[in-house]
């Protein structure tokens, strides 16, 4: 074979899947960078946690290995706490990408035991900390209102959900 | 002046010390704050795993206090985030997605109509109450106290939904609420970053990491107490601060107030009415530093 050719084989094969993976992200800005590295330099968890590194998280994508992405253990260390977003250069929407990486990596059951039971609990009660009669003891003791300790809309806003993505 | 209050998940569980002093200040300015019973969850803390649902989330929140013609206050700055994210999603943005959201709020009985404004309660405090109105109601000098200020994330960010409020870079106004007490507020490395509280269910080492850099900081700063605004960084750095002091062997007994309470203090208000016996961090040291 041809190295010439095979190589511009690979290449195209590349592109097509980044563009492809670009389109089904919304991540055509990514191609924007020009690797200044404020993201990774403004990341309070990469500070702590190399491990987890934004622009290398955005290069990965970039170039065809998001699978690798979707199934780390680093993903889920993002905080959402939007200091990449604000201060790109580029205005790449850094903290919204890693929400929509988040939110395929859940689908395809790649989200860490607390963040699946994080929405459970709501998918039942509506709420992070279900209130039950214990709660509103306390509260009326504290002189606050009293507030429902069950939530049907939920289950309804979910289930209408449920069904039209069926 | 009045305003649907937006309590979330945390603060009727967790943090009936933030909502207790909020009422209290609230009632001293003359801000009636509405209870509505049907509010949910704001949504956040899914929006990782399912935007989508989460956003269903904030619009029927939204869709409540339209109905009821009210403004929205809230006290979480992630509530604050989620809320107005939506809002100015489907207020400003994009007609089709209301039409969505409202077709999922079809069988609840309710519709979104694309305006509702939400805004945390310090930044109500700031732009509709104003500093000048607030100094009056002060009736303490809490000169003797330094304190440093935690913003956290959402309070300011992403800044493009919150209308050029603050500067995210340079954040002024929690300062400017705290100095009306008269209070010395001081500075530290580290001010504007995250408390770790949204990957506490993913890596808790991380995420105390995290708490445990800004603790640091502040301790090292000689500040009394930090005061912060939103309930996730609250159990991060008070409901936490144990966890921290014994996992990593430091030693810090810092306060964590609330603005309310601090504000609260200020104006005379009783300790117990302020919550003040229910931080995890005693504050009884604290109080010997406040005029009777
Ligand atoms: S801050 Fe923006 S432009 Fe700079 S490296 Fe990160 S993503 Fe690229
Ligand atoms: S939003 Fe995520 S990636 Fe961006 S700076 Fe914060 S933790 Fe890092």
């Amino acid at each position: 074979m041809n190295s010439e050719s095979g190589k511009h084989r690979v290449r195209a094969k590349l592109e097509t899947r980044a563009q492809e993976l670009t389109e089904r992200l919304e991540l055509q800005s990514v191609r924007s960078c020009y690797i200044c590295r404020t993201c990774t330099s403004s990341c309070p968890v990469t500070f702590i946690d190399p491990r987890f590194n934004p622009l290398a998280i955005l290069r990965m994508v970039l170039y065809g290995k998001i699978e690798e992405v979707l199934n780390s253990d680093f993903l889920w260390l993002c905080t959402s706490c939007y200091s990449c977003q604000e201060r790109c250069p580029q205005e790449i929407p850094i903290a919204d990408i890693m929400t929509k990486l988040k939110n395929k990596a859940f689908k395809l059951g790649n989200a860490p035991v607390g963040v699946r039971a994080q929405m459970d609990i709501i998918k039942k009660a509506g709420r992070t900390y279900p209130l039950d009669d214990f709660d509103n003891k306390k509260r009326a003791k504290a002189g606050l209102p009293e507030l429902p300790t069950s939530c049907d809309v939920v289950k309804t806003l979910f289930e209408s959900e449920t069904e039209s993505l069926k | 002046m009045k305003y649907a209050l937006f309590l979330g998940c945390t603060i009727p569980a967790r943090a009936r010390n933030y909502e207790l002093s909020a009422r209290r200040v609230a009632e001293t300015l003359g801000i009636e704050l509405i209870d509505v019973e049907r509010f949910v969850c704001c949504g956040f803390p899914i929006k990782s795993s399912k935007q989508f649902s989460a956003e269903l989330l904030s619009a029927y929140n939204l869709a409540l206090a339209s109905e009821a013609g009210l403004e929205l206050c809230t006290l979480c700055s992630s509530c604050t985030s989620a809320l107005t994210e939506v809002a100015h999603e489907l207020g400003y943005k994009d007609e089709s997605q209301l039409a969505a959201v409202n077709s999922h709020l079809g069988p609840l009985g309710i519709q979104y109509s694309g305006r509702v404004t939400v805004r945390h309660f310090a930044r109500i405090l700031i732009e509709d109450i104003g500093l000048e109105r607030i100094r009056k109601s002060i009736t303490k000098d809490l000169s003797g106290l330094r304190v440093a200020v935690h913003y956290g994330c959402h309070y300011l960010k992403p800044s493009d939904i919150y209308g050029g409020f603050d500067q995210p870079e340079e954040p002024t106004t929690l300062e400017e609420l705290v100095s009306l007490t008269g209070a010395e507020v001081i500075d530290y490395p580290g001010k504007k970053k995250c408390c770790g509280g949204p990957v506490l269910p993913v890596d808790e080492r991380v995420a105390l990491s995290l708490a445990k850099e800004k603790l640091d900081a502040v301790h090292e700063a000689g500040a009394d107490l930090l005061c912060l605004v939103c309930p996730f960084c609250s159990v991060m750095y008070d409901g936490n601060q144990k966890g921290i002091e014994n996992e990593f062997g430091v030693n810090y007994g810092l306060p964590v107030l609330y603005l309310t309470q601090l504000l609260g203090l200020a104006m005379g208000l009783d300790r117990k009415a302020l919550g003040l016996n229910m931080n995890v961090v005693k504050t009884k040291d604290l109080m010997k530093k406040i005029p009777e």
